[in-house]
């Protein structure tokens, strides 16, 4: 009787060990992954203010206004194609909604406040983050491991203030000025859908836009882009930067896979962080 | 022997399980050609990327003029690493900049001179790697020996007092690594800078190094002279040593120096005390004026050619040949007194000059260049000497070199040769 007793107690004993066993997998796992991330999340932000401190170092300005170009100018044609449309659909979605209560001469209002506060820096950071940040994070992914970065740092030129402080710079002063321009574009889309083709009246579209937009909505739209600019160009500069040190793959591979993974990546913080901010504005 | 200029003791350096490094002891001393031998994936890329600073040792210290790097201020550090210039493996060229940009990169950035002294110097460099018609191309447009000229004057752009090469001749075919190899003896030479090579070009690497360091399993093997190398009795001799050497001798024709002693003493043994053989010595008299002005690759196909020649017609009667040094070839003639070889050699001048020249003069890179440069000189030196088994084969040679004479001169222009 007493072995009885004492195999059973053995076995509940073993039974809980492997509960606990099998309750510690999904937890370690966990723990695993933030650990990972927060270490990511670490290295980046240190990667960060380094770019940022190195901003101001001499020599620096004509690397700025280049990366300007690039990520600036260069990303000209397709905001505008994406403004325009967006614009025109919000225009078109808006009359036909708000026509029914009688209440079309609000369009102008709903097309303006929704780009400035809401479609205008997401789109133009996601659009940005499509053209120019898979781009940037190739473009150095090449650079590292084909070792034009060890180059710098034999040659005495710090990698981070040659390649990555002047993307940062640009992208900061890039994002607000593509956004307006996103803005202004979608606008003007809003009026060839509600007021071109659905003739709503001229005066009532741009009346209700002046009416209805405050300075407010305009500089938190901005502050945005701004919290977009420094998000995108840190994880698409990040991602280049650090491609030869990826775990799951080598050579050109990592160089795409950092690539997919900084647009990925970009594309979710912005979405993230609009809902974060917006929250902290509203 | 003076403080060594970079100095390793005990470095190890491990990536994850694999250890690369074990234990390394060496010691590079200034003003020195010191080549790093080995075969593919040894580590010798790593090693000279501790010289650097790119990787840090796990274990160990690293010493540069005597002093721990480990425990140097990061002024002293910066100031170190500044004497110091890398030529990569792969180049390392930026893509998205021209020639020109390429090499002016390093003194726009760490440089406050203006922009007129940057392009003075940056466009003597260019010219010096005959990179002129390259200036303004993209390294993608360039061939495999103009990137790594390229590479070579960005490295020699800032005047380093040390230059570290990691495989300069990688890629290249044999006439374009003899280039790159003689391209460096030459800057070496001319601008005193202590040039630490990785290489495995054996032998050609030899004829510019000062000492050669031998990694082999992890480990410095051997630290000394090409020549001590080798006497050195080791297992790194027969499996590394041998297996480039054999494959040299099927891109170029001839025996390294290591094999031209072994056949030679292997002849020699078969010999009677009292028979006596002969040495040839052949040298391209005064090269340098000759690569200032048809350049590294189209003199190195030259003496390529030259080579073959000499091989067909001595290897015929048994002559055994090598080259010693960038522009010298020593024939053994196994069979031949002195007079005997002085017959051979006569023979060899007349078939040269009916036919040998003008496949060298003929050679189209030669006569495109002369068009363009003028008219060139050419004069090969050969000298005899007679020696015996129980001789040593160096002061044969000695002899040999001490007898040279001008057998043949010519001319090369437009119209071309004239002997």
């Amino acid at each position: 009787m007493a072995l009885t007793a004492n195999s059973q107690t053995s076995l509940e004993g073993e039974a809980k060990r492997r509960l606990g066993i099998l309750l510690s997998i999904p937890l370690s796992a966990v723990g695993r992954v933030t650990i990972h991330w927060v270490n990511i999340l670490g290295s980046a932000t240190v990667f960060l203010i380094l770019a940022l401190l190195k901003t101001f170092r001499p020599k620096q300005l004509s690397k700025v206004v280049h990366q300007i170009y690039y990520i600036g100018a260069r990303s000209t044609t397709i905001i505008m194609l994406v403004s325009v449309f967006t614009g025109m659909v919000l225009g078109l979605q808006s009359y036909h909604a708000l026509v029914s209560f009688g209440a079309q001469g609000a369009v102008g209002t709903l097309v303006s406040l929704s780009l400035i506060r809401e479609l205008g820096p997401v789109l133009t950071a996601i659009m940005i983050t499509a053209r120019a940040g898979s781009a940037t994070t190739a473009e150095i992914g090449i650079q590292r491991i084909s070792e034009q970065i060890d180059a710098l740092q034999t040659m005495r030129i710090d990698p981070i203030r040659h390649l990555i402080s002047p993307r940062i710079s640009a992208a900061i002063i890039s994002f607000p000025i593509l956004t307006t321009f996103f803005n202004l574009i979608g606008m003007v889309g809003g009026y060839i859908s509600s007021v071109a083709l659905l003739g709503l009246n001229t005066g009532v579209y741009f009346h209700s836009i002046q009416a209805n937009v405050d300075m407010q909505d305009i500089t938190d739209g901005l502050i945005k882009t701004i919290v977009f600019a420094v998000i995108v160009a840190t994880v698409c500069c990040y991602h280049g930067y650090f491609a030869h040190m990826r775990k799951d793959s080598h050579g050109a591979k990592a160089v795409g896979l950092a690539t997919t993974s900084a647009v990925v990546i970009s594309c979710v913080l912005i979405l993230v962080s609009d809902y974060v901010v917006t929250s902290l504005l509203i | 022997m003076n403080t060594p200029l970079i100095e390793f003791l005990n470095v190890t350096k491990r990536f994850g399980d694999q250890t690369v490094l074990d234990s390394i002891n060496l010691k590079i001393y200034e003003g020195d050609v010191t080549t790093i031998i080995g075969l593919s994936g040894a580590g010798k890329s790593v090693l000279l990327k501790h010289i650097i600073g790119l990787i840090k040792p796990d274990e160990g210290t690293i010493l540069f003029r005597g002093k721990p790097v480990s425990k140097m201020k990061k002024k002293e550090i910066n100031e170190a690493l500044a004497q110091m210039s890398y030529m990569f493996q792969g180049n390392a060229l930026f893509d998205s900049l021209t020639v020109y940009e390429n090499v002016a990169l390093p003194l726009l950035e760490t440089t406050n001179l203006k922009k007129a002294e940057i392009d003075r110097r940056v466009m003597a460099r260019i010219e010096q790697t005959e990179l002129t018609e390259a200036v303004h191309r993209f390294p993608s447009e360039l061939s495999g020996g103009m990137q790594k000229r390229a590479a070579l004057a960005r490295a020699l752009i800032t005047d380093p007092r040390i230059v570290l090469f990691d495989e300069p001749t990688t890629g290249q075919d044999p006439v374009r690594k003899n280039a790159i190899l003689s391209m460096i003896a030459q800057y070496q030479r001319k601008f005193g800078f202590t040039a630490i090579l990785v290489s495995h070009e054996i032998p050609d690497v030899y004829f510019i190094s000062n000492r050669v360091l031998a990694l082999y399993k992890q480990k410095i093997v051997f630290q000394g002279t090409p020549e001590e190398l080798e006497n050195f009795d080791h297992p790194f001799n027969d499996e590394v040593l041998s297996s480039l050497e054999d494959l040299q001798k099927e891109l170029t024709g001839l025996y390294s120096r290591r094999k031209f002693k072994i056949l030679n003493s292997a002849q020699l043994k078969r010999k009677k005390s009292g028979e006596p053989h002969s040495i040839v010595v052949f040298t391209l008299d005064d090269i340098n004026s000759i690569i200032a002005h048809l350049g590294h690759d189209v003199v190195q196909e030259s003496i390529r050619r030259m080579s073959l020649y000499i091989d067909k017609h001595f290897g015929i009667i048994g002559g055994i040949s090598t080259r010693t040094n960038t522009s010298e070839i020593v024939t053994m003639l196994p069979h031949s007194d002195f007079a005997e070889a002085q017959n051979i050699l006569d023979n060899f001048n007349k078939d040269f000059k009916g036919q040998g020249i003008n496949d060298i003069g003929n050679w189209t890179g030669v006569r495109k260049l002369v068009a363009l440069s003028g008219p060139i000189k050419f004069t090969i030196l050969a000298g005899i000497a007679e020696g015996h088994p129980d001789e040593k084969i160096e002061s044969i040679i000695d002899s040999a070199k001490a007898n040279q004479k001008e057998i043949w001169t010519a001319t090369m222009s437009r119209g071309g040769v004239n002997i």
